[in-house]
């Protein structure tokens, strides 16, 4: 029933699902994340772009638990989750996929899939029943291989897919936990044009059904896809809104796209 | 499961073969202890058998050990303080008069266990080499208490007025019989283990070890799983330690000397780490080698450990892994 309304509509009927409350870390002298407040609703695509070294990774660190900020709340639909670990924030709904590729490298393609469904699937304090034998697990872990065309590597050692099937893979795990968010930290990255053609067809098909928060360089993509953008300059956002938006904005222009072009 | 199986079945076609001689390692080893008392019998019994008994023991404890480190990458070089605390569940008990095994053993698995979960809880808290020191140090805590029992024999430790009471018969008294009470133990908590590292436990635990960062992504705390895996390993090593203390009818602090952490470490590489029967192997390998150097000559030790860093440099991955590889 969400395709009939504007994402921004549900939002505002159900509130976001994400917020950023004045988040804010420093390395040191370098304000690494400064004062960065945003929004994501439960079917929107937000973008962050912003050169190297702007704090897109760490900014990602910070909502998923893996960085604490120095001050400022993250909110998950409605709740404060800035206190919890990683793993509790997965365990709400809050998944990720990493820029570097992280992966089980001795587990097969199936089983790296059916242990994040296992996350999702009831206690692991299981000492006794095989769980590779778990069809339980297998199922749904072999619906979402087949949605990422990995069906037929599901039983090969996921260290020796090559990089693109690896970036699909860790994709695939993200959604095997069932999340109602995506943060995905460049998911193109290192991928041939085909590899990320399919990448970029899986996040349309994906859009609209979950919020999905989106770290990428590939402007291409990013404005194919995105509802909203933010841009990130050294740990600030200069500026909010739809890819025209963006694209007419003279600060980024001059901060961003013009460094680019350059 | 071994890390440098996989890869092999992959570039060789037929992985049946494989497979078969992935479980024949185990039967193979299980059938040869099964009929050794059988074949004892032709030569100087009671030594073979009390030699062997002595293997599986330490053995069950190697096993113990490859659960932490084959499995969740846990070195941990404290495993030996867990054979005491089961020995001297036994030697204590017995000096006051309470022989019945099923309450020394009783006693032994609560104490090992709460000794895990304390000392787990902090250690579990450091990686790598942090991990191995503070194991260390609270195997050292525990010898050194164990040399200040006074009542208990201090340093010298002390003989037991007999072996276990099973139902109030002296069951164990026979060597033959105390050798299938080990036998059957090493079976049973092999076939548990099994079946543990294996489960939906056992794969969080896996998964860990390869890459803790992406099982916290979807949902795991390693440090729960690890906690509990660890007090797991340190009451199978209590149960190690009763037997030892039956078998050698003496317990001392040497139960639980660094020395003998070490040696237990030694036997999971050397068996190969992360299959379980590579850690049985490894522990009779390395004893008989022990025993048939010894009676060479006292400096035995002199030729042993260049033999152990030759193991070392040339069969990566152990002895298992080397066995599952050759082609027949």
């Amino acid at each position: 029933m969400n395709e009939t309304r504007s994402a921004p509509m549900t939002a505002r009927m159900t509130g976001p699902l994400l917020v950023l409350d004045h988040l804010a870390k420093n390395y040191g002298a370098l304000k690494v994340t400064d004062d960065v407040s945003l929004t994501v609703g439960a079917t929107e695509l937000h973008a962050i772009i912003g050169p190297n070294g702007a704090g897109k990774t760490t900014l990602i660190h910070q909502i998923s638990g893996l960085a604490q900020p120095d001050s400022g709340r993250i909110l998950f639909a409605g709740e404060d989750i800035t206190p919890l670990t990683m793993a509790e924030r997965a365990a709400e709904g809050l998944a990720r996929s990493f820029q570097i590729t992280s992966i089980l490298p001795d587990f097969s393609v199936l089983e790296n899939v059916a242990l994040a469904v296992q996350g999702r699937s009831g206690s692991s304090f299981r000492f006794v029943r095989n769980a590779s034998r778990e069809e339980a697990l297998n199922a749904p872990a072999r619906v979402i291989l087949n949605q990422f065309d990995l069906l037929p590597r599901a039983d090969v050692p996921a260290g020796l897919l090559s990089y693109g099937e690896k970036r699909q893979l860790e994709l695939a795990i993200a959604l095997a936990t069932r999340p109602r968010l995506l943060l995905l930290d460049e998911p193109l990255a290192g991928t041939s044009h085909e590899e990320s053609a399919r990448i970029i067809a899986t996040l349309k098909g994906l859009k609209g059904t979950l919020g999905i928060l989106l770290i990428e360089h590939d402007m291409d993509a990013v404005f194919q896809l995105a509802d909203r953008i933010s841009v990130l300059v050294y740990g600030r956002i200069i500026a909010t809104g739809s890819a025209d938006e963006v694209r007419n904005n003279p600060e980024v222009r001059s901060a961003y796209l013009g460094e680019e072009a350059a | 499961m071994t890390d440098a199986a996989r890869p092999v079945e992959q570039s060789v076609p037929a992985a049946a073969p494989a497979s078969l001689r992935r479980i024949m390692v185990p039967i193979v080893v299980f059938a040869g202890l099964a009929i050794a008392p059988w074949i004892a019998q032709f030569g100087t019994e009671s030594f073979i058998l009390s030699l062997l008994t002595r293997v599986m023991v330490l053995g069950l404890a190697a096993l113990s050990l490859d659960l932490l480190i084959g499995y969740a990458g846990l070195v941990s070089f404290g495993q030996a303080a867990f054979i005491g605390i089961g020995a001297y569940a036994v030697g204590i008990l017995a000096s006051h008069g309470i022989n019945g095994i099923a309450l020394q053993t009783a006693a032994a698995l609560a104490a090992s266990a709460i000794f895990a979960a304390i000392t787990g809880a902090i250690s579990l808290r450091t990686r790598g080499v942090y991990f191995i020191m503070i194991t260390l140090a609270f195997g050292q805590m525990l010898f050194f208490l164990a040399t200040s029992l006074a009542a208990y024999g201090g340093d010298d430790g002390m003989t037991l007025p007999s072996r276990s009471l099973f139902l109030g018969y002296d069951l164990l008294d026979s060597d033959r019989a105390l050798y299938y009470v080990a036998f059957v133990t090493l079976g049973l908590v092999y076939l548990a283990c099994r079946m543990l590292v294996a489960s939906r436990f056992g794969r969080v635990l896996r998964g860990a070890r390869q890459n803790p960062v992406r099982m916290q992504a979807i949902g795991f705390s390693p440090y729960r799983y690890q906690l509990v895996l660890y007090i797991i390993a340190g009451m199978i090593a209590a149960l190690a330690g009763v037997l030892l203390a039956n078998t050698s009818e003496f317990v001392s602090p040497a139960t639980m000397s660094w020395q003998r952490s070490g040696d237990l470490i030694f036997m999971v590489v050397l068996g190969g780490m992360g299959s379980l029967h590579g850690a049985i192997l490894g522990a009779i390998v390395f004893l008989l080698a022990e025993e048939v150097l010894a009676g060479f000559t006292e400096h035995w030790h002199i030729i042993f450990g260049p033999l152990l860093i030759l193991c070392v440099l040339y069969i990566r991955g152990g002895i298992t892994p080397l066995i599952e590889r050759t082609r027949p």
